[in-house]
């Protein structure tokens, strides 16, 4: 199928970083009301530095493809680096997406936002 | 690799011998049939030729053949005409929620023009009550429009029933038989229907072709304006190619049909047995029994139809969610809410629909590569863990 590019088809076929972590330290949950479509996203972070990430993901090719797209565009970056991440950056990274389809970025880029949000509202109990 | 082609219902390749028929009709045989020289009457012979043949297959008289586009326009022709022609008599029909978009659209289009249009619910497996139709009839009705069997689930609907109802009533009573002529009988004055679509590449016949039928008296407009074409109904050169493979198809269907539909039968049968058997948190939507030869839908639990569809094609597999042409909208199908499927089971729909090309040993390994790519999804949904 040609609708998305061969990116695409790449993360789709073999999607990084499936799974859940352990002990996260920040998880990000959230839906896309008008597909009903749901990621989860977790975060292990050292010295706040993303060291993991993981995903699951219900959801169409796009959806699929962006999870996974962005769980390996935040490994490595600092927490400041990730939050800079938007939906476009993922869609682009993916040499883009069908204009119907670009909504699914936004879940993960919502689901990195929610992620980290929660490991903030963890790192605050800690102290 | 070899490919599997399960989605019959959305089209079907056109038969060879079909293929055959209409060749002569594009370059020997080009007269156009308005023409009165004998190159023209060629054409002309032809198209009387099918449409005596059309007519007889389903029942009908010669001239209640409308050669039209194909399924869409035909749909649209029988509401719009009927609408326009009884304008003065009443502004209701009434239809089903699970309709194709070919007559849901033109509904909606008429609500905009001051029509009222009553959408009946099914049941769960996608039936419409007679009972409900009688209910819904107002003394404003002009026209009652159901499908003969559902596209997506591959409901059959009690058309005869409902038949007798609008005849009592004198009601015009439509039945869009786009996915049923050609696969299971259709006779016009058994089903108590007025107006009747049909379309040929659903049967092996060639794309953009189909007919409407439209008994002797019954008060339309034509849909088309321009040329004298079949008899004013419907201005526009015919598509004799089209309509000569149209005239094939049927003749093929007459010999195969009884057959084939019992080869299918038992095929569609040994598949959802196994899916269900083999693949748990599985659904059979539509009924169990009172489907299309054909037809196959399930939805399974937890994991969305598209990642289905491209997993299975990279397998060689060709099945469809819900309707080829909600393809490219989100939402879940309508038919599939209708049914009660709450969202996020109806986007995990798929459709299997069989044909000519299949056989036993396909299902064998439809199941097999289904099994494993429904599993892969699950092991990534965030929804099945939570069992
Ligand atoms: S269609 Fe919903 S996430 Fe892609």
């Amino acid at each position: 199928m040609s609708v998305y590019s061969e990116k695409v088809m790449d993360h789709f076929r073999n999607p990084r970083n499936v799974g859940e972590i352990e002990n996260p330290d920040g998880v990000g949950k959230v839906g896309n009301p008008v597909c009903g479509d749901i990621m989860e996203l977790y975060i292990k972070v050292k010295d706040e530095k993303i060291v993991d990430a993981k995903f699951k993901t219900f959801g169409c090719g796009a959806a699929i493809a962006t999870s996974s797209m962005l769980t390996e565009m935040v490994k490595g970056k600092t927490i400041e680096e990730a939050l800079k991440i938007t939906n476009k950056a993922v869609a682009e990274a993916l040499d883009g997406l069908p204009p119907i389809k670009m909504h699914c970025s936004v879940l993960a880029e919502e689901a990195l936002k929610s992620a980290i949000k929660d490991y903030y509202k963890k790192k605050e109990k800690v102290k | 690799m070899k490919y599997i082609y399960m989605d019959h219902a959305a089209t079907t390749p056109t038969d060879q011998d079909v293929l055959k028929a209409m060749l002569p009709f594009f370059s020997e045989k080009y007269g156009n049939p308005s023409s009165l020289y004998s190159i023209g009457q060629e054409s002309r012979t032809a198209i009387e030729e099918a449409r005596g043949k059309v007519a007889k297959f389903i029942g009908a008289k010669h001239d209640e053949i409308v050669f039209t586009s194909g399924g869409t326009e035909s749909n649209n022709f029988a509401l719009m005409g009927v609408a326009w022609a009884n304008q003065k008599k009443g502004d209701h029909i009434i239809t089903s929620s699970i309709e194709h978009h070919a007559i849901i659209n033109p509904c909606k289009f008429l609500e905009k023009r001051g029509f009222k249009v009553t959408y009946l619910p099914v049941d769960k497996y996608g039936i419409i009550d007679p009972d409900d139709v009688k209910k819904a009839v107002t003394d404003k009705t002009i026209l009652i429009s159901i499908m003969h069997a559902n596209n997506e689930i591959g409901t059959i609907e009690p058309i005869a029933e409902i038949g007798k109802i609008a005849k009592e009533k004198e009601i015009i009573f439509h039945t869009d038989a786009v996915q049923t002529v050609g696969h299971i009988p259709v006779n016009v004055d058994k089903l108590n229907v007025d107006l009747l679509s049909l379309s040929a590449h659903k049967f092996y016949g060639p794309k953009g072709v189909g007919a409407l039928y439209i008994r002797k008296g019954t008060k339309i407009v034509p849909y088309l304006y321009g040329g004298d074409q079949e008899k004013r109904r419907r201005a526009s050169t015919e598509n004799v190619p089209g309509i000569v493979g149209l005239k094939r198809a049927i003749e093929l269907a007459e010999q195969n049909m009884e057959e084939e539909s019992k080869r299918l039968t038992n095929l569609r049968n040994k598949l959802i047995e196994k899916v269900l058997t083999g693949i748990d948190e599985t659904i059979l939507n539509g009924h169990p029994t009172q489907r299309l030869p054909n037809n196959t839908n399930f939805s399974f639990k937890y994991i969305e139809g598209e990642s289905l569809i491209l997993s299975l094609d990279m397998e060689g597999i060709a099945c469809s969610t819900g309707s080829a042409c909600t393809s490219s909208m989100l939402e879940p199908s309508h038919v599939l809410l209708a049914i009660g499927l709450p969202h996020e089971i109806a986007h995990g729909s798929l459709r299997f629909t069989l044909g000519r090309s299949n056989n036993e040993e396909q299902i064998d390994y439809v199941v097999e590569k289904l099994k494993k790519v429904v599993n892969k999804f699950r092991s990534m949904s965030p929804l099945y863990k939570k069992k």
